[in-house]
Parts: structure tokens; C-alpha cells; sequence
């Protein structure tokens, strides 16, 4: 069921919330986490859907902060979502005129008691973002470099600003690549030399791996721009020949080892929702990202440099 | 929840792209070729294959991963293919991709041949070795023998004949591996057991032997290590101070189904008491492991197997049942004598309760009841720790009448989680209190992300982490606690018919004892 409040407050938001479980019955209970996604109108849609998909894994209460009109009058206007399409609970809170600057005062008292709380910023995002009223009620809070103007100075701010529980989409989308790259060093391969990592210019997840990529191996890893989509090679130099794994299509990768025959496997480009789960699952801090973006700020990758 | 097996732990010793602290990164298995035999068989079409595919899709195969299958059917590569991508469409968990497809469809191949038949596996040794050359397995093989039993000496002694078996040479520099996995029942009594152990312990090291029991996949039963573990709530009260009894049941809707063959001469009691009960039984009554690793966890299963007692009289200690017809579930049903391949005068038992002791200073005089039978009113798993009443009630009699045991009910399967049963207050001017219920139900809390048990089994199969599997000393001391009972009945007892859809023979009720204490409702 959906409930709209306009000119409304917390109090009143929470009365109607409790009238509609009971109503919809049982329907919110378990929820694992509250959700606050730091939002605008255009964006508000795609995020909130991204959100309420991720929480059929991880049911929680998405509180949706839609800052309009700041020159105008304060006033409150709240858009109740409970039992539609899936378990938990979906608030869009619209803020407009002078409270818009005190968004956590109303989102404090909507936070789910005794569970964690996750800020998530899907278009621009505050460079300190613990420094942010709306992260600093949160433990882990999201970012998303991809989504901004200038990802690689982003990252930059970002690393400079990290505190324990940050974390960015970017970082979340090359787990997959990760993954392969770490099976395939599961095998036995010839001494490194250099590596290298083509992606389309704007590509904050290339630039990542091949920071942590570089860190981990201790090797020299370039930055190479192509046409994409996404990320789509990664390659080592060794005493053996090269080892290559490429993705042209976005969808599947080819692995090519020196002396074997090539093998294929699955890697498509994630949907919002799936990176958004995976985000979700651990709440604790990101040890590898937070050093990968540490290192970035060293040693920020470009095209024609290496990490 | 269980740790990495040391497999694991020495990848991320050689492997610098591993790194403990970093959690987004799935243990993946290693390269390797996986043989399954009986692929036509249902275990494989409703369970395996798919499961290969949903651990592909979860990007947890690697590269290169292959699937050889051997049936006697006379087929192609492409039948086989067609048989999986059938049984994937079917039964998968995870939503069809093309792309995950495609990567497991390339490295599919199929083998046709008798299991008594030289040929066929000179052939499947050089499917293998061509994996090898071609797709870069690593000279890995795991042998899954989704057959019957029976079968098991020919296929062993065809993969020692055909060398197979062997794991040959270090392939640069790493040591390949070869593991064999097995489905039950392993054997029907302790002497058969140990026969099937020593057939595959004559061409398999005992650590390359992979036992499933697939509810030790369950992310509930491995949720109690970490309920009991994990927390300081539990454990206190996790003893004969306050646990009056523990009740174990797994009950089944359905009759013997196309298994009827199988199951006349078998029963309950060997169906499902010796492994799965009875592995429920030690995970709940074990003391703490020193850690999750496999050698931890298999030492304190085993002391808490060794350390059960058998009622001192059989006869009103244990009570097995078969089912008459009768109505289940709205259905007009036969009765077990009826069912098609069972003999008229088959003295199999549908349904068996024991009641067991636990000699350790934790368990001593608390009984645990464990039963299990077919054509019972709904199909349930459960573990429930019955406690003891408070010892003295501040209350009028009449104000507690409805107050019960508390209870907490670990609900392995459906709909898995756990619930506390305690006293309430009703709303009401009056002080009265009756039973409600906590609940926590892990669809609700972690929705689709719960892997099916076969999945977990195979990745930890394939990754060579064996905590989950039983092992051979497990199986053995589970026969030894169910032997001297199934004697017993063979000689002494008839099953007691019982209604189909109703909840079993009345010697199970009168195996509660006398002392208030009841089976929980099914
Ligand atoms: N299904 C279950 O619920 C369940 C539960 C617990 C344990 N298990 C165990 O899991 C294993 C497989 O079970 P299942 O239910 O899949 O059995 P199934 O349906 O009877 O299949 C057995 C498979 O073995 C093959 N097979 C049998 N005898 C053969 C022979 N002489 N030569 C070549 N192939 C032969 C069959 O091939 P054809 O198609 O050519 O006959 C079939 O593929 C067994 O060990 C069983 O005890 C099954």
C-alpha cells in the first residue's frame, strides 16, 4: 500500500507507517538494515528500485532523501511504499526550503532500532562523506565515482576523506574482475614484469584494479584508455609470453595463458541492484579498498602512466 | 561460517592476489575436470547439475572448469549437453544465462560405457588427459559416483585399472589432486559399511574421500555452530541444568515413492537415523570445536557420537512403525504393503523412534528422542530443546494452566530458522500467561541468498575443504549405535501399522516414558 503525507513530521510518518504493518500484517518484520539513499528527483526512481531489488536479499527500510527547492518555504512531504513488490518498507521523503540543511534531524528518529545503517550517495556525493550529517548516522557509507564529473579526482578526494566504512561502487564493480584475476593466479604462471589495464577513459573501477593490482603484485601496471564497454582487457607480461584476459562484449571473457588453449567464462557488466547487494552483505570496513585508494592517491593512474 | 580448509589456506599463501581481510572475493575452486557417473540418474539431473550451473553463474568455477559424463546410454557430447542445459533450465537456482552457459556447455563432455567395460574407461581417462591438454584442469579430477552402491567396487577398481586414480605427475610444480565423492547409505549395518570403506580405501587415500550427507549442507544446520558458537545467549543453558529433553524429527509427507526397491529391506531407522539424525544429534549435543577446521569439528562430533547410550530396554526404548493406508494431505493413499515392489510381507519400517542418552557430564539423564517416518500429516525437519520448568511459579494455578515448556525449535527444513517458545502475559486486567513464540525465519532475514546444499557440497568438494563431509570413523560409530537396535527389531518386533496422514504408531508415544513428557505436534 502506498500512503502520501504532505506537510507532514517524523511523528505523524511513524503513526502511519505502524497503522500500515498492521494492515498489510507481518509484511516488515525482519528487516536486516535501513537503507538511506541522499538523492535527487531525476535519480530518485532508478536508486529506490535499485534498492527495494536489493532487499529481497536483505530486507530493510529504504529511506529515499529528495532535497527540492532549497530557496522555498521548509515543508515535508513523505511518500509511504509498505508490502508492494517485496518485503520491507520504502519512504521518499521530500525536503524542501531551509530543512534540506537538517535532513538527519528527520531521518534520525526513522532509523530501524538496533540495526546497521548504510548511506548511499548514487550522483554526487560530499567528499568527507562520514562528515555529512546524513553519513555520519550510517557505518558504512557508499559512493559512487563513476556517477561524478571528474571520477579519477573524486577517488583523490575520496582517499584523502576515507574513513573505516567507506566505501564506492567503483570498488564494488571490479569485484568480478577481481575474482577472475585471482583465480587465475591460482595456477602456477612465469615471472611478472609489467601489467597492463584498457578501459573506456572515464573508468574509475579500471583505475582501481590496476592500483590494486599494482600494490598486490608489485609490478608496473598501465592505465590503457579503449572504447570499452567497461573494462576490457587485462594483461601481464611474463618470462612465459603474455596473459591476457579480455572482455570486448561486456559479457564474456577470454582467458589466454602462455603454452594453453584459450578458455571462456562468463563475465557480464553488473545491474545497480546486484552491486548494491553485494555492498550490503559486509558491513564491516573495507581493509583492500581502503588501501587500493590509498595507494591511488600516490600514485594516481592515468593514461600513458602506470600505477 | 566454516573456516577455509587449508586447500584454501595454501592458495593464499602462494597466490598474491589472496588475501584474507578481502571478503569480496569468493573462494573459488581450482581448475579440475569433474566425472560424474550416473548423470541420467535424478540426484544428478534434480540436484548436481544444476548446482554446477548456479556456482558458475555465482562466478565460483573457474576457468577452464569441465564436466565429463558417463552413463551407458548410447550418446553424444551433445545429448549429454542436452540433458544438462534441460536439467538446468529445470531446476536451477539462479536465473539462465546464456553467457554462464555457453562457459559450462565448452567444457562439457560425455563418455559411453558399462561400468564393467575396459574400453569405455580407457576412454574416460583420455577425455580426461585431453581436458587437461586443451582446457587446462591441471591434471584435477574429482569422480562423483551418483550410482547405485553396488556399483561402487566396479567403477573403483575401473579407475585404479584405467589409472585414473592416479594423480600423476606435479604439473609445474603443484601436486594434482584426485577425490572421489559418495552419496548414501554407506552400507546397511556396520560390516558392510567398513566393506564399502575398504574398497575405496584400497585405491583412495581416506582424505580424497568425499561422504555427502546433504544436510550438513544446509545453511540451518550450519547455522547451529553458529547460534550455539557465535553467541553468549545459548550456550548457558545449553545443558542438562536447564534442557529437559531434545526432541530430533524429520518427517515426510510422501510414501516410498519409485524408491520402494531400494527401500524394502532398508527402513527408516538405516534410511535416515544413522546419518542424518544422528549427525543433527552430534552437532547439537557436541561440546565447542577448537576452531571449524574439518579435524576440530570431526573430533567433537565423534566424541559426542561415541558418547551415546542405547536404552537399556529395547523394546519399550525404540518403536518403528509402517504405514497402512490411509489419507494424506486430501489424498487417498496405499498402504506401505500396497505400494508396487514391496512384498506383502516385507517387515520394513516406515517409521522409527529411539530414545538415546548422552554420557557426558553436559547430557547426563537427558533424553534425546529422535524419530523419522514416512506418510507422516506434513513434511518437516526440526531440532527442539525442550526445557524445564520453571521450579517454583509465583502464580496461581489457574493463571499458568496454559503455560507449556519453553522450547527453542531449530526448523532445519521448510522454511528454515529458529524459534523461542516462552510464557506471555495476556493483555487482560488478569494475570495470566500463556505460550507465544520469537521467530526468526531466514527468508525473511538473508531472502535468496541461501545457496542450495549441493552447491556448498560441490564448491567445497572441488576446493578440497572437508569439514562438512563425515567421515569413515562418523559412519562407523553411527552403525554401532543403530546395529544392535536393528538386531533387535529383526528379532524381536514387527512394525506397528500406523494411519498414513497421522502421526505415527502409538509405541513411539508410549517411548516417551511416563513422565509428562509428549512428541511435538507435526
Ligand atoms: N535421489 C535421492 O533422493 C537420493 C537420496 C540419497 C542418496 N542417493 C544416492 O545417490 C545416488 C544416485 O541416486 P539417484 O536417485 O540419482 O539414482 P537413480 O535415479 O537410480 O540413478 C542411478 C544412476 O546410475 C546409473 N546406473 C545404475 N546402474 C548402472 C550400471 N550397471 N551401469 C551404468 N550405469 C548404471 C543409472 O543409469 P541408467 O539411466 O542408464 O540406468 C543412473 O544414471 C545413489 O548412490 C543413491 O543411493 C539418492
Amino acid at each position: 500500500m502506498t500512503i502520501d503525507l504532505t506537510e507532514t513530521t517524523t511523528g505523524a510518518i511513524h503513526d502511519a507507517l505502524m497503522q500500515a504493518r498492521r494492515q498489510v500484517g507481518g509484511a516488515a518484520l525482519g528487516m536486516v538494515l535501513t537503507l538511506i539513499i541522499v538523492t535527487d528527483e531525476s535519480a530518485q526512481y532508478d536508486s529506490v528500485r535499485a534498492a527495494s531489488q536489493a532487499g529481497r536479499e536483505h530486507p530493510c527500510r529504504v529511506l529515499g532523501v529528495i532535497i527540492r527547492n532549497p530557496a522555498g518555504r521548509s515543508r515535508l512531504d513523505a511518500e509511504i511504499r509498505v508490502g508492494e513488490g517485496g518485503p520491507g518498507e520504502t519512504l521518499l521523503l521530500r525536503m524542501h526550503g531551509p530543512l534540506g540543511q537538517h535532513a538527519d534531524s528527520v531521518i534520525a528518529p526513522l532509523v530501524l532500532p538496533d540495526t546497521p545503517v548504510v548511506t548511499w550517495w548514487p550522483g554526487q556525493a560530499p567528499a568527507i562523506p562520514s562528515a555529512d550529517p546524513l553519513g555520519a548516522l550510517a557505518q558504512r557509507r557508499v559512493t559512487d565515482a563513476a556517477a561524478s564529473d571528474k571520477p579519477r579526482q573524486m577517488l583523490t578526494a575520496l582517499a584523502s576523506g576515507y574513513r573505516p566504512g567507506d566505501t564506492d561502487l567503483s570498488w564494488t564493480r571490479a569485484t568480478s574482475w577481481r575474482s577472475l584475476l585471482a583465480a587465475t593466479f591460482d595456477q602456477p604462471y612465469g615471472n611478472m614484469t609489467s601489467g597492463t589495464v584498457s578501459a573506456e577513459q572515464h573508468n574509475p573501477s579500471a583505475d582501481l584494479i590496476a592500483t590494486w593490482l599494482a600494490g598486490r603484485l608489485g609490478i608496473p601496471v598501465a592505465r590503457e584508455v579503449s572504447a570499452g564497454p567497461g573494462i576490457t582487457e587485462v594483461s601481464f607480461a611474463t618470462a612465459d609470453g603474455d596473459i591476457t584476459l579480455s572482455r570486448p562484449d561486456g559479457r564474456t571473457a577470454t582467458l589466454a595463458k602462455p603454452g594453453q588453449a584459450e578458455r571462456r567464462v562468463a563475465l557480464h557488466r553488473r545491474e545497480t541492484t546486484e552491486l548494491l547487494a553485494e555492498e550490503l552483505r559486509r558491513l564491516d570496513p573495507d581493509e583492500v579498498y581502503a588501501e587500493a585508494l590509498a595507494r591511488f592517491a600516490v600514485h594516481p593512474v592515468d593514461e600513458g602512466t602506470s600505477a | 561460517m566454516i573456516t577455509q580448509g587449508s586447500a584454501a589456506g595454501d592458495l593464499w599463501a602462494v597466490n598474491p592476489l589472496r588475501d584474507p581481510r578481502d571478503r569480496r572475493i569468493p573462494r573459488v575452486a581450482g581448475p579440475c575436470v569433474l566425472v560424474m557417473f550416473g548423470v541420467t540418474g535424478d540426484l544428478a539431473r534434480k540436484k548436481l547439475l544444476p548446482a554446477i550451473y548456479d556456482l558458475a553463474n555465482r562466478g565460483l568455477l573457474p576457468p577452464g572448469f569441465s564436466l565429463v559424463g558417463f552413463a551407458r546410454r548410447d550418446w553424444e557430447n551433445e545429448d549429454f549437453a542436452k540433458l544438462t542445459y534441460d536439467a538446468i533450465k529445470e531446476h536451477a537456482r539462479t536465473p539462465f544465462r546464456e553467457t554462464v552457459w555457453q562457459q559450462v556447455y565448452e567444457g562439457v563432455r560425455f563418455v559411453q560405457g558399462e561400468f564393467g567395460d575396459d574400453a569405455a574407461f580407457d576412454r574416460l581417462a583420455e577425455t580426461v588427459k585431453q581436458l587437461d591438454a586443451e582446457r587446462g584442469t591441471g591434471g584435477n579430477c574429482a569422480f562423483y559416483l551418483s550410482i547405485p552402491p553396488k556399483a561402487f567396487p566396479d567403477v573403483v577398481q575401473q579407475l585404479k585399472r584405467s589409472g585414473l586414480s592416479e594423480a600423476g605427475q606435479p604439473h609445474s610444480g603443484i601436486q594434482p589432486w584426485r577425490r572421489v565423492v559418495i552419496e548414501k547409505p554407506f552400507g546397511h549395518d556396520l560390516a558392510s559399511a567398513k566393506e564399502l570403506n575398504a574398497i575405496l580405501d584400497a585405491v583412495f587415500p581416506a582424505h580424497s574421500v568425499f561422504r555427502i550427507d546433504h544436510y550438513l549442507g544446509k545453511e540451518t544446520v550450519q547455522n547451529i555452530l553458529a547460534l550455539r558458537f557465535a553467541n553468549t545467549l545459548y550456550e548457558p543453558i545449553w545443558n542438562r541444568g536447564y534442557v529437559d529433553h531434545v526432541q530430533i524429527t524429520m518427517a515426510e509427507d510422501i510414501g516410498t515413492g519409485g524408491r520402494a526397491g531400494y527401500y524394502d529391506g532398508i527402513g527408516a531407522a538405516r534410511d535416515v537415523i544413522q546419518n542424518h539424525l544422528l549427525q543433527l544429534l552430534a552437532l547439537t549435543a557436541m561440546e565447542e570445536p577448537l576452531s571449524f577446521d574439518a579435524d576440530s569439528l570431526r573430533a567433537e562430533k565423534e566424541k559426542a557420537l561415541s558418547a551415546i547410550r542405547l536404552p537399556a530396554d529395547l523394546a519399550t526404548g525404540t518403536a518403528r512403525g509402517q504405514y497402512a493406508a490411509g489419507w494424506q494431505g486430501g489424498i487417498q493413499v496405499p498402504g506401505f504393503l500396497e505400494e508396487e515392489g514391496i512384498p506383502t510381507d516385507s517387515r520394513t519400517e516406515t517409521y522409527a523412534a529411539v530414545r538415546l542418552g548422552v554420557d557426558t557430564r553436559r547430557w547426563a539423564g537427558v533424553p534425546f528422542f529422535l524419530r523419522t517416518g514416512k506418510r507422516l500429516p506434513r513434511r518437516m525437519t526440526e531440532i527442539a530443546l525442550m526445557f524445564q520448568r520453571a521450579p517454583h511459579l509465583p502464580f496461581a494455578a489457574t493463571d499458568t494452566e496454559e503455560l507449556g515448556q519453553n522450547a527453542l525449535v531449530i526448523r532445519v527444513q521448510p522454511d528454515e530458522g529458529v524459534t523461542v517458545r516462552f510464557g506471555s502475559k495476556v493483555p487482560g486486567s488478569a494475570m495470566e500467561v500463556r505460550d507465544v513464540n520469537m521467530d526468526f525465519a531466514y527468508g525473511e532475514s538473508f531472502t535468496e541468498s541461501s545457496p542450495e546444499a549441493y552447491e556448498r557440497l560441490l564448491l567445497d568438494v572441488l576446493i578440497g575443504d572437508p569439514p562438512l563431509f563425515p567421515r569413515q570413523e562418523e559412519v562407523e560409530l553411527s552403525w554401532r549405535i543403530l546395529d544392535p537396535i536393528e538386531e533387535f527389531w529383526a528379532e524381536h518386533t514387527k512394525p506397528e501399522p500406523y494411519q498414513a496422514g497421522s502421526s505415527g504408531p502409538a509405541s513411539a508415544d508410549a517411548l516417551m516414558g511416563t513422565s509428562g513428557r509428549a512428541w511435538r505436534r507435526l
